[in-house]
């Protein structure tokens, strides 16, 4: 997990930037209170700004602690891959050069992908997908393969998060305060189902998400280029069954994530309601099962 | 005037002004007065005015214009309108509880007479809701999270329509019956599709042409389908009825002289002849024009075809007598004019369906073709004077 944290504080930095109000707090935290026990004796009452503080502190970084929090392991397997068809690229012809690491090899003439690699880099992209929909963050999915394009805006919009399955425009991202305006704000997450485009040639949002300093996750075949996107996820964007595990898998986490947000809230809540009413109440026993 | 109509004229002045204003502005230049000349010289200290134009360019002049009407101003001016409804109401002596937008339009239009012949220059009283147009609230809530799933797109409200009927039209795929290969015809007479503006207004989103032609493209793939009762009303909802031209013919009411006759009568005119046509219900295909037997008032073959035209087109050729007068014009034109006359009259004896047909024909529409005046420079309308090469 060690991309994980060293990217999330360029996120919050950047948080800080675009949205000073709420991250602000949640920058300033970690430089206090890491080493602070979260379940101590009953505290004195405190001052409420500081108390909402070190609590806003302990929610966020909580999850940075733990390699896997959200437990995404147990969603798939290489197995699950295997029956989905992820593994299965294209013709040799097609081979993008920098897809060369992640192919296993070649069985008459059609690129395979190696499925250990895709399981790690998978892994690590749905951690970072439930980090960021844990932060409340605004996740983006991007795709423009017509056949797919009315399951993806279903699955995004079943999660409560946002879709662009059509046709993009110029400058949405980098011009997005003349085109939306000035006070809008953008995603913190662009998730690709397909890199290309319907001519076969990179998306934009690839390049204008990396200019914009958006952390993307892409599902990348054979053919694309995984250079541009930070999680890339080596595996097929062709076959239905395919596109249906990885909306369902990114669905999952994303549901999980935001649940896992709501209880830890609502668990620091019941604590600090706790802690300022009685002296002598114990502290409830926190259990982190994910 | 009285004390009322002062605000009354005060609400209207501003109306008028941001009218006029927001046309000024629309222009991208317009003329001020704001470069001075300073005449060097001993004794000249005169500022001389120059009139120069000066482009606005700036960049985000339409934000800002979009800008200025927000919700309060817009609440505001709803206010406004009303207190000023009610002054102008007293101000006529009706009842302000009662009182209609057509008996604003009236009010108005006695009070400031205007002359000018562009109908949307007049002064104008009409709800904000006429006059500052339609606009987006922010899209989005206080964490900066927009509220639509689509808002990124663009064009949020009609992606989410199309997504909406693509969804439609998956599920009635998928509970048709495979056998029947049959498609639904359903009657769509009478009625049309939105066109591209109308769309455009629904959704408060500016749409391509491209996008507006997909969009009805699915519709229809959609009624190729076999659609239930919901479908078709949502399908209604994007579709405006059309009045049938027919039905608009006024049909004179037929009449009875002193001897118990059913006649009708008609009036044509034709370049600068009019005539007047008494259709008899019962005859035997007697024409009489100005008291003269057709034959002897127009001796060419031409025009008497004319005149036989509209009762050969219905069979009726010896059924009816006619009599009609005549005057002004030339042969040809006073021909035209009693076929007309004679068309309109003999729609009172007729079926809707024969009426429709003459309609069709074209025997119920006045001919517009007028003589083309002569021009200055011209020998007549298009014909120039003689060209010499030298």
């Amino acid at each position: 997990m060690a991309p994980a944290p060293a990217l999330l504080t360029p996120l919050l930095c950047a948080g800080v930037r675009r949205w000073p109000g709420f991250l602000q707090k949640a920058a300033l935290g970690p430089a206090g209170q890491n080493g602070r026990m979260v379940t101590g004796a009953p505290a004195p009452a405190v001052s409420e700004p500081q108390d909402s503080y070190e609590l806003q502190s302990r929610i966020l970084n909580v999850p940075l602690q733990h390699s896997d929090f959200f437990n995404v392991k147990e969603l798939f397997s290489v197995k699950s891959l295997f029956e989905a068809r992820v593994h299965l690229g294209h013709k040799a012809g097609c081979r993008h050069r920098f897809m060369e690491p992640y192919i296993f090899g070649n069985r008459l003439g059609q690129d395979i992908i190696d499925l250990d690699q895709t399981a790690l880099n998978l892994q690590q992209a749905l951690n970072f997908t439930a980090h960021v929909a844990y932060r409340k963050g605004i996740i983006l999915f991007v795709s423009r393969n017509r056949q797919f394009s009315y399951l993806i805006e279903n699955t995004a919009r079943d999660c409560g998060e946002y879709a662009h399955t059509r046709y993009f425009k110029g400058g949405l991202l980098t011009n997005a305060q003349l085109l939306f305006g000035p006070t809008v704000r953008l995603p913190d997450l662009i998730i690709f189902l397909h890199t290309l485009n319907n001519v076969f040639e990179p998306h934009v949002a690839v390049r204008d998400a990396a200019k914009m300093n958006i952390p993307t996750v892409g599902i990348v075949d054979t053919n694309c280029n995984p250079c541009l996107i930070t999680y890339p996820v080596p595996g097929n964007d062709d076959s239905p069954q395919a596109i249906q595990l990885f909306c369902q898998l990114f669905q999952t986490t994303i549901n999980r994530a935001k649940e896992k947000r709501r209880q830890m809230e609502a668990l620091h809540r019941l604590q600090s309601r706790d802690s300022e009413g009685s002296a002598t109440s114990s502290a409830p026993d926190k259990s982190h099962s994910p | 005037m009285a004390a009322p109509c002062v605000p009354c004229g005060r609400v209207l002045s501003r109306r008028l002004s941001h009218a006029v204003r927001a046309s000024l502005c629309r222009r991208p230049g317009y003329w001020t007065t704001s470069a001075f000349d300073w005449q060097t010289g001993p004794r000249s200290q005169l500022l001389k005015l120059i009139h120069t134009t000066v482009v606005t360019t700036k960049k985000n002049a339409h934000v800002s214009r979009q800008q200025s009407y927000t919700q309060e101003f817009i609440k505001k001016q709803i206010e406004e309108f009303n207190i000023g409804k009610r002054h102008l109401a007293n101000m006529m002596g009706e009842d302000p509880e009662t009182f209609t937008e057509e008996d604003i339009d009236r009010a108005i239009a006695y009070l400031f007479p205007s002359g000018l012949f562009e109908k949307r220059a007049r002064p104008i009283m009409k709800h904000p809701e006429h006059i500052f147009p339609k606009q987006r609230a922010i899209q989005w809530g206080e964490d900066g999270r927009p509220f639509h799933f689509l808002f990124y797109t663009g064009k949020q409200s009609y992606y989410s329509l199309m997504h909406e009927v693509y969804g439609k039209v998956l599920q009635l795929e998928k509970h048709r019956d495979p056998l029947s290969e049959k498609t639904e015809f359903r009657d769509l007479i009478g009625s049309r599709w939105l066109i591209k503006e109308e769309l455009e207004e629904m959704l408060v989103e500016k749409l391509s042409d491209q996008d507006y032609a997909q969009f009805i493209r699915l519709l229809e793939k959609l009624l190729t389908l076999p659609c239930g009762p919901a479908e078709e009303e949502f399908v209604q909802k994007f579709r405006r009825s059309i009045t049938i031209q027919s039905k608009k013919q006024l049909i004179e009411p037929v009449q009875y002289d002193g001897r118990g006759l059913a006649f009708s009568t008609g009036t044509g005119r034709r370049k600068s002849a009019t005539a007047e046509a008494v259709v008899y219900e019962h005859g035997s295909g007697k024409i009489h024009v100005n008291g003269v037997d057709y034959l002897l008032y127009f001796p060419v073959t031409q025009d008497r075809e004319q005149l036989m035209f509209p009762f050969h087109f219905l069979d009726r050729l010896e059924k009816h007598d006619v009599t009609c007068t005549v005057s002004g014009g030339g042969r040809s034109a006073q021909a035209g004019a009693i076929r007309l006359a004679m068309s309109k009259a003999l729609c009172s004896f007729i079926t809707e369906d024969e009426v429709e047909w003459l309609r069709q024909a074209g025997l119920l529409t006045p001919d517009p073709r007028i003589r083309e005046r002569k021009k200055p420079g011209q020998e007549g309308a298009r014909r120039k004077f003689t060209w010499k090469k030298r």
